[in-house]
């Protein structure tokens, strides 16, 4: 049997026959172990690529704009996403400093630029240079990319200060949110699949 | 169907890790093998998976107690200072009736970081002990801890959201405490740990009885 029909599960090693798809959302699963083979989506490089344009602009918002303001007795601060970070570093405490800006500003802005130079020149059927090696990677930062834990954190610190002070939500903790759901629904919508398939490569 | 329950390693191919492609198994077997496609390096199994994932559990074990020792926040409120711990915080919030809270920091910053240790200790006495029980089930544990690992961060951005709200020079002031880097530290080897981990061990075990 040609091993190119061939796919083995992550989790258990079974070989599968490379599942055909058909609908517009699919998930095959390893009959042995039940570990996801395979995701199929239909349309994955336009609707991935829409949301990633997306997630661009909500980031850009997101970073730029007034995060959270705290006003106490006539003091207030107002703060931006990065503020933490480098009050953290001022404070000595860099280790933390570097995970929160890695964690949730640099990997997954790396992550939004290489899904763009990946799925924008897919969208009119070029490859672009080194996709392999690109797409490779923010399969690899992926487990880094903790936005949505952020957003937890920042409804517990809320509801910690709130009986407290006066906390006043700007415009960017809204973008961030919905970034979050934007970058989900990017993640649903793609299938690695339909990228590694357009590698040329030899064997 | 005659290959019915035929592993990758069983028919001598190399599975790759990134993209899925299977490569033959060269004849090389000391070359660092890559895959054709994507360029991630090929291996039958993951290297050395029993022994890092080991190393890496015991390590955040051995941070996780400055982590809960050591305080997490600092507060300076009108010349008083107050430090916290991860426990004291949690029973503030549930004293202050604010038991929603103090359970999502309960949960992210006590349960999920031991049960996934726990997790993994039990996933690699068994894989050791050539344990044959019920491999399905502990492939899903494993997919458990892989899932839940990231949520414990949340208590490190509730204390950076902190210290960036809560800055008025002489009223209050919240500082990160030492306990944050430790818990931090454990946050980060569990989440490696359950990427060094290899789940396929587990069904390697099985495998042995069929020859």
């Amino acid at each position: 049997m040609n091993i190119k029909n061939l796919i083995a599960c992550h989790e258990c090693d079974l070989l599968h026959r490379i599942p055909r798809h058909e609908g517009p959302r699919c998930v095959s699963r390893c009959r042995r172990c039940n570990a996801a083979l395979h995701r199929g989506v239909e349309n994955s490089i336009d609707r991935t690529l829409a949301l990633t344009l997306a997630g661009v602009v909500l980031f850009v918002v997101a970073n730029s704009f007034p995060f959270l303001a705290f006003k106490l007795q006539g003091q207030e601060t107002q703060t931006t996403l990065i503020t933490g970070v480098i009050d953290l570093y001022h404070q000595g405490k860099w280790e933390i400093a570097i995970l929160v800006l890695l964690t949730t500003i640099v990997i997954p802005l790396i992550q939004l630029l290489i899904h763009l130079y990946v799925f924008l020149p897919l969208k009119f059927n070029r490859v672009p240079w080194k996709m392999a090696t690109a797409f490779r990677f923010t399969q690899t930062l992926q487990p880094w990319s903790m936005m949505e834990v952020f957003l937890i954190g920042i409804i517990v610190a809320i509801v910690k200060l709130v009986g407290m002070a006066q906390i006043i939500p700007g415009l960017a903790l809204w973008s961030f949110a919905l970034l979050i759901v934007t970058l989900a629904a990017a993640a649903a919508n793609m299938d690695s699949q339909v990228v590694w398939n357009r590698v040329e490569y030899q064997q | 169907m005659t290959d019915t329950m035929r592993t990758a390693v069983d028919a001598g191919l190399l599975s790759c890790h990134s993209c899925s492609l299977l490569s033959r198994e060269g004849s090389g077997q000391h070359a660092e093998l890559q895959c054709p496609r994507c360029g991630a390096s090929l291996h039958k199994r993951k290297p050395n998976s029993l022994a890092r994932t080991w190393a890496l559990v015991i390590a955040a074990f051995i941070c996780y107690i400055p982590a809960n020792l050591l305080p997490m926040t600092v507060v300076t409120s009108l010349g008083v200072v107050q430090s916290d711990t991860i426990m004291s915080g949690v029973i503030y919030f549930l004293q202050h009736g604010e038991w929603p809270i103090g359970l999502v920091i309960l949960l992210a910053s006590i349960v999920v970081p031991l049960t996934k240790l726990f997790i993994l200790i039990y996933l690699l006495i068994s894989i050791q002990r050539k344990s044959q029980w019920r491999p399905v089930e502990r492939t899903r544990l494993y997919r458990i801890t892989e899932a839940i690992g990231r949520w414990s961060m949340t208590d490190i951005y509730v204390v950076t959201i902190l210290v960036a709200l809560v800055h008025l020079d002489n009223l209050a002031t919240i500082e990160a405490g030492v306990g944050a880097i430790f818990f931090g530290a454990v946050v980060v080897l569990t989440i490696i740990a359950a990427l060094t981990f290899d789940p396929r061990e587990i069904w390697d075990n099985m495998e042995s009885t069929h020859d």
